[in-house]
């Protein structure tokens, strides 16, 4: 055995997966110690497959894994820690999961730790199992944008600083925008106040909120903040909606 | 690098290298295994190519592969016309027909939908499928879509919207293979199997 191959576990969730060759995958996970990891599971297309369903977008695993010398890494052996069935056989919820599934695989590097975003994501669909929320990807998105340092100035005018007539959102400058330093896209007084809640420690209450106009302002936003970032479209966002 | 082989070789082991799960090395070895072959066993091969390409097309009613206008399925008379299996690819219908369990019509979406590559069901045959709904002789759809993600995804898309449609729409059973073993079952197989269970007819 080569002295640079050796085997290591880890925790992961399933980012998403390619098909590689007759009956194998390539799985894209994010883990906390060692950031995004790109793995190959052997034959895992195969119905008698020992990895069976535990490797398919959105499970969290403990695996082992052997890492070689190239780019991917091998996948020795799975275990399940949640498959988040609630979320899995309920399509609304599929698809605001894939969403931060995606916004993650966007942002996430290899070899780069990533504890705080791997928790976020963990949070995010242990809250998403546990119930629907219209804001679940949007205030994921949000607070991913802060983790990454871009998150938006919600709070005071991103000119003035006034906190008074807060009725825009401007991708550019990165925030709230007042009346008379408006532009960007409008934004009603409901919506602002959803992200004052989101972005200022109360996402729990944000979460309650019933489906709207105002939750579907914030959801755009979101998206659009975050394409803005990545300098990409979001393209599950197109498929099946947040 | 200057190629070291003649132009036409070269040519040959770029076009083999190009299909799946064929890499350089195998293209090579391809390559020269028909340059040495007898002329007639090697234009066979591309005849079969071509013949393929000319001919083969996708069935209008179906879209499984097919050498006519309709498929041999399709234009199976024998066949129940009140029941439609919904399968990805056509591949599926050949696994599907090794069963030799479904006497019915088959529908190939081709394709499953897949958010995070951008595929929605606009790029899968979804509206034809409701097209073939629309005269209500159809009594049944079976969702036949692979158990993964994606599958599942396209499976919940469309019994969404076939529900209001007032046909039975099915979904095929998950559970262990036969022939496997227990304890290497992974839990959402072994849950389902669990949830799906029958009673034992002893009679």
């Amino acid at each position: 055995m080569s002295p640079e191959s050796r085997y290591y576990r880890a925790h992961g969730i399933v980012l998403r997966t390619y098909k590689l060759g007759e009956a194998d995958r390539i799985v894209v996970l994010i883990t906390p110690e060692r950031g995004m990891v790109r793995a190959v599971a052997k034959g895992v297309r195969k119905t008698r497959s020992k990895f069976g369903s535990r490797l398919e977008p959105l499970s969290h695993v403990a695996l082992q894994l052997h890492e070689g010398r190239g780019e991917l890494h091998l996948i020795t052996q799975v275990e399940s820690v949640d498959h988040f069935r609630a979320i899995r056989e309920d399509l609304d919820r599929l698809g605001k999961a894939v969403n931060m599934l995606e916004a993650v695989d966007q942002v996430a590097q290899q070899d780069h730790p990533a504890p705080e975003l791997y928790a976020m994501l963990l949070r995010a669909l242990r809250t998403l199992a546990d119930k629907d929320s219209a804001l679940v990807s949007a205030g994921f998105f949000l607070k991913l944008l802060t983790l990454e340092g871009a998150g938006p100035q919600v709070q005071v005018c991103v000119q003035c600083q006034s906190t008074e007539e807060l009725v825009a959102f401007s991708e550019i400058d990165g925030g709230l925008v007042c009346r008379e330093h408006r532009r960007g896209t409008g934004l009603s007084a409901d919506a602002v106040r959803l992200l004052q809640l989101i972005l200022g420690g109360q996402l729990g209450a944000a979460l309650n909120e019933p489906p709207g106009p105002a939750t579907h302002e914030v959801s755009q936003l979101a998206t659009r903040a975050l394409e803005h970032f990545i300098e990409r479209r979001m393209r599950s966002t197109a498929v099946l909606g947040q | 690098m200057a190629s070291v082989y003649t132009p036409a070789v070269q040519a040959l082991i770029d076009e083999l290298g190009r299909l799946p799960g064929v890499g350089p090395k195998s293209a090579q070895r391809i390559a020269f295994h028909l340059v040495k072959l007898p002329e007639v066993d090697a234009l066979r091969l591309a005849d079969a190519i071509s013949d393929a390409k000319a001919k083969v097309r996708f069935c209008e009613v179906c879209f499984n592969v097919s050498d006519e206008v309709r498929c041999e399925i399709c234009s199976d008379d024998r066949r129940e016309t009140n029941v439609i299996c919904v399968v990805e690819e056509p591949r599926d219908i050949v696994a599907v027909e090794r069963t030799r369990e479904y006497r019915g019509r088959y529908h190939v979406l081709q394709g499953a939908i897949n958010p995070i590559e951008g595929i929605g069901p606009d790029q899968l045959r979804v509206k034809e499928l409701l097209d073939r709904l629309r005269d209500h002789s159809v009594t049944e759809v079976i969702l036949c879509t692979n158990p993964n993600i994606e599958g599942e995804a396209t499976a919940m898309y469309l019994a969404r919207l076939l529900e209001p449609a007032g046909i039975t729409v099915t979904r095929i059973a998950s559970g262990l293979p036969v022939g496997g073993d227990l304890e290497y079952a992974d839990e959402v197989t072994l849950g389902r199997a669990l949830e799906g269970r029958r009673s034992v007819d002893v009679s």
